[in-house]
C-alpha cells in the first residue's frame, strides 16, 4: 500500500468531502429516462428562474422531450460545484465562460461539445474564445452583462453633468460630484463588486494581454504595472460615499436610484435590478473612461453565463440536442423576453424588442476588441475566493500601503499557482 | 497469598453474573457508540491531521507536501494572524465581561428586585435565537446606509462604518454575540443560586461577614459545578463562534475566525482541503489545550474532595 493509496483511504473518512456525494448517489436510479433532460440551474433570483422556465418549455414544445430543472441557490451553486460534478450532476448545468470553465475541463470533468459547435451560426470568435479549452469547446454561451459606470439619466442633466472619455474627466466629475453631495456609490461587503473597478483601471492602463497573463499566474504582481493600478485607484478614492466594507451592493444601486450617489461601476443588472420598473429608462451608463491612450475603451468586461455538460452526465445524446437548441437566436429571445438586463450573445438573435439600455449594451461588446470576464471568472478559484476578496479589501480599508499588499499577494499567488491543477 | 485469594474469588463471581445474552447486549451497548465515535469523531480527527500534510483539490491526486501548510500558514497567509487573535479576543471578551455581567444579572434578579420576572424573560429571549439571527439583526441596527443606529444618528454625509470599518466591527459583533451569551449565562447562575442552600448564608452573616464577603468566600464556592459548565460553555462558545460572522459579512475584512478560514478554504470552489486541514489542526490544537487543562483541573478536583 503506498502512501498515496493510503492518504486516499483516510481522505474517504472525511465525511464532509464525500458523504453528501454517496447521498445524492443513492437518490438516482441507473440510466435514468433518455426522453428527460435534467438541468442543474443556479437561476434561483426571480427574474431570471422565470425566464429560463420560458426558454425551457418552449424547447420542450418543439421537441417533445422533457426538460427537469433542478434549481439552487445562486452561491450554494458556486460553492459545491466540486463536489457537485463528482457526484450525479445533471446532463446538462448552468456555469460560466471563461478560466473558470477551463478550470474544470482541465481537471475532467466536463463533456467535449464541439460537435455541437460545428453546428452553430452567430457567435463571434471571441465568444468561441471563451468557450474552448485546449482546441476543443465545452460552453455553450447564452447571454452576457457588460460592466460600465451606470448613472441616472436625470440626475445627470439636472446638474449639467457631461459622460467622461478621459480618466482626468472622469475624476473631475467625481470630484463635482462630492461637492454637490452625491458622491460615487462603492461598495465591497460582498467582495466582489470592486473588483470590478480594479480591472477597467487595469485593462485600460496595461492592456488585456496584461490583465490575461496577471489573471493566469504569469505577471509578477510586485511589477510596478500592478502598483500603478492601484495607485490610479486611490485618485478616486477620495470622492467614493463612505463605508465602502460595510455596504452591499444592493444598498450601493438603492443608492443610486434615491439619487444620493452620482454613478457606480456596476454590472448591468446590478442598478436594473434594485430600480423600480418604470425608473429603468432613467438608467444609463458610459465605459469606463480611457487612462492610456495606447489601449483606449478597447476592453469591454462583460461576463458571459451559459450551458455545460458534466463528463458523468446520464443523458449526454439528449443534453447535447437541448444545447443545439439553447446555442439558436431563438432560445436567446425567449430568455431575454423575460429578463431585459441581460443581452444576447447569437448574432442572429432578435433585438428589436431590446430596451435603450440593452441595445446600447450590445453595441458597446460588439465594439469591443477584446471581451474579458471578471476578475474571480478570469483566474483560478482559490486565488480569486481565498486572496483576492481579501487583498482589495485590505486595500480599501487602507489604500496607503501598496507596496505591502502586492508583495502579500505575491507571495500567496506563488504557493497556490505552485499546487498543479487536476 | 491467602490475602488475596477472597478477592479474586468475589471479582469472578462477580463476572459470572453476567449471562452470554447479558454479554452480548453489553457489547453491543458499548461497542456501536464506541464505533462511532470512531467513524464520526476519531476518523475525520486523524484524516484532517494526515491531509493537513498534503496538496489536494478534493477531486485529483493528492500531494505530500510535508509541512508546507503549515510554514503557509504562518508566513504567508495574511488572515491567519489576525484569526488566531481575534479568537483570543472573543475568548477573553466572553470569559471577562459577558460571563460576568451575567453572573451580576443573575444575583441582582435573584435577590428579588421589582419586575424580576420580566427581566428574567427579557434577558433570557436571545438564547433561543441561532447566532446567525442574532448577525442579521445586528446588520438591521447597526447597517452604514440604512441601520437604525446610522438612520438616528443622521451622519449621511459621513455615517459611520459600525460592521465595515476593522478597527470597529469585531468589537460591535462581539457586543451582539455577549447579547445572546449574557441571557445564557444568567439562567444558569439563576438555577445555580436557588440551589445553594439559605442556611449557609446565614451562618455566614452570623459568622459576622459582610454581603460581598458571604458572597465570594461562600455562595460562589458552593456553586462550583455551575461555575464548571458556565467555563465550559464559555469556551466552546468562543472556539465555535462561525455562524454570525459568516452571516454578517462571511469573515472578512476584520471578522476573520480560524473556523472561517477553515470554511473559506475546504468549502467552495477554493477547495484547497490539505490548507483547510492545517487550520482546522492549529484549532483542534488550541481546543485540545482547553480540554487537557480542563480535564485535569476536574480530576484534581475530584481527587481534592
Amino acid at each position: 500500500m503506498s502512501r498515496r493509496n493510503l492518504l486516499r483511504g483516510a481522505a474517504l473518512g472525511v465525511g464532509a468531502v464525500t458523504l453528501p456525494a454517496l447521498l445524492s448517489a443513492c437518490g438516482e436510479g441507473p440510466g435514468g429516462d433518455k426522453k428527460e433532460v435534467s438541468v442543474g440551474s443556479n437561476a434561483s433570483d426571480a427574474v431570471p428562474k422565470k425566464a429560463y422556465a420560458a426558454a425551457f418549455q418552449a424547447y420542450e414544445k418543439k421537441s417533445g422531450k422533457k426538460v427537469k430543472v433542478n434549481t439552487k441557490d445562486h452561491n450554494d451553486f458556486q460553492e459545491n460545484i466540486n463536489r457537485y460534478l463528482q457526484g450525479t450532476p445533471d446532463d446538462i448545468f448552468m456555469w460560466f465562460a471563461g478560466y473558470r470553465m477551463q478550470y474544470f475541463a482541465e481537471k475532467g470533468l466536463l463533456t467535449e461539445i464541439s460537435d455541437v459547435w460545428s453546428g452553430f451560426s452567430g457567435f463571434s470568435d471571441a465568444l468561441k474564445a471563451q468557450s474552448t479549452h485546449d482546441g476543443k469547446q465545452y460552453f455553450v454561451p447564452y447571454y452576457y452583462y457588460p460592466w460600465a459606470v451606470f448613472h441616472r439619466k436625470s440626475l445627470f442633466q439636472q446638474k449639467g453633468y457631461q459622460q467622461p472619455a478621459k480618466w482626468d474627466d472622469f475624476i473631475a466629475l467625481a470630484k463635482q460630484m462630492q461637492q454637490d453631495g452625491n458622491p460615487v456609490a462603492f461598495c465591497d461587503k460582498d467582495g466582489w463588486p470592486a473588483m470590478g473597478t480594479f480591472d477597467y483601471i487595469n485593462l485600460r492602463l496595461n492592456g488585456y494581454d496584461f490583465h490575461k497573463s496577471l489573471m493566469a499566474g504569469e505577471e509578477s504582481w510586485t511589477d510596478t504595472k500592478v502598483k500603478n493600478v492601484f495607485d490610479t485607484w486611490r485618485e478616486l478614492m477620495p470622492y467614493y460615499q463612505k463605508g465602502a466594507l460595510g455596504r452591499t451592493w444592493e444598498e450601493a444601486g438603492q443608492s443610486l436610484q434615491k439619487r444620493q450617489t452620482g454613478m457606480a461601476v456596476f454590472g448591468m443588472p446590478h442598478p436594473g435590478t434594485q430600480f423600480p420598473a418604470d425608473e429603468r429608462d432613467d438608467i444609463d451608463f458610459f465605459a469606463f473612461p480611457e487612462i492610456d491612450p495606447q489601449w483606449g475603451q478597447d476592453a469591454v468586461e462583460a461576463p458571459i453565463d451559459g450551458f455545460l455538460v458534466a463528463k458523468k452526465s446520464k443523458n449526454v445524446t439528449g443534453a447535447k440536442a437541448l444545447l443545439k437548441w439553447l446555442g439558436t437566436p431563438e432560445a436567446e429571445n425567449t430568455y431575454l423576453k423575460y429578463d431585459p438586463n441581460n443581452v444576447a450573445v447569437n448574432d442572429g438573435a432578435d433585438t428589436s424588442s431590446y430596451s435603450a439600455l440593452q441595445k446600447k449594451s450590445a453595441q458597446l461588446v460588439s465594439a469591443a476588441k477584446q471581451i474579458s470576464q471578471f476578475l474571480d471568472r478570469d483566474t483560478r478559484p482559490d486565488f480569486a475566493s481565498t486572496v483576492m476578496i481579501q487583498s482589495i479589501q485590505d486595500f480599501i480599508g487602507n489604500p496607503k500601503d501598496v507596496d505591502g499588499l502586492c508583495n502579500s499577494i505575491e507571495r500567496q499567488k506563488k504557493t497556490i499557482f505552485s499546487q498543479p491543477v487536476g | 497469598m491467602a490475602l488475596t485469594f477472597p478477592r479474586r474469588a468475589g471479582g469472578r463471581r462477580r463476572l459470572r453474573r453476567f449471562t452470554r445474552r447479558d454479554a452480548v447486549v453489553l457489547g453491543l451497548l458499548l461497542g456501536i457508540p464506541v464505533l462511532l465515535d470512531i467513524v464520526i469523531v476519531w476518523g475525520p480527527t486523524l484524516a484532517s491531521i494526515g491531509l493537513s500534510f498534503t496538496a489536494w483539490d478534493g477531486i485529483g491526486d493528492i500531494h505530500w507536501v510535508g509541512l508546507d501548510n503549515y510554514r503557509n500558514l504562518a508566513d504567508n497567509y495574511p488572515p491567519f494572524w489576525p484569526a488566531v487573535r481575534h479568537n483570543i479576543m472573543w475568548l477573553l471578551f466572553l470569559g471577562l465581561i459577558a460571563t460576568p455581567f451575567g453572573l451580576l444579572l443573575a444575583v441582582l434578579i435573584d435577590r428579588g428586585v421589582r419586575f424580576s420576572r420580566f427581566y428574567q424573560s427579557v434577558l433570557y429571549m436571545p438564547v433561543v435565537l441561532s447566532l446567525a439571527i442574532v448577525g442579521f439583526i445586528a446588520q438591521l441596527i447597526l447597517g452604514t446606509d440604512q441601520g437604525v443606529v446610522n438612520t438616528v444618528l443622521n451622519n449621511h454625509d459621513d455615517p459611520i462604518d459600525w460592521l465595515g470599518d476593522s478597527h470597529l466591527n469585531l468589537w460591535m459583533i462581539m457586543i451582539a454575540a455577549g447579547w445572546r451569551h449574557v441571557g445564557y449565562v444568567m439562567i444558569l447562575y439563576l438555577a445555580g443560586l436557588k440551589s445553594v442552600d439559605p442556611e449557609l448564608k446565614e451562618a455566614a452573616a452570623i459568622d459576622g461577614a459582610n454581603e460581598r464577603q458571604t458572597f465570594f468566600r461562600v455562595v460562589f464556592p458552593t456553586m462550583r459545578p455551575v461555575n464548571v459548565i458556565v467555563g465550559v460553555i464559555t469556551v466552546i462558545e468562543a472556539l465555535r463562534a462561525f455562524d454570525i460572522v459568516y452571516a454578517v459579512n462571511k469573515g472578512r475584512n476584520g471578522l476573520e475566525l480560524l473556523s472561517v478560514l477553515i470554511t473559506d478554504n475546504i468549502i467552495g470552489e477554493a477547495s484547497r482541503i490539505g490548507f483547510g486541514s492545517a487550520i482546522a489542526v492549529v484549532l483542534l490544537v488550541v481546543s485540545l489545550g482547553f480540554i487537557v487543562t480542563f480535564l485535569v483541573q476536574e480530576l484534581r478536583g475530584a481527587r481534592d474532595r
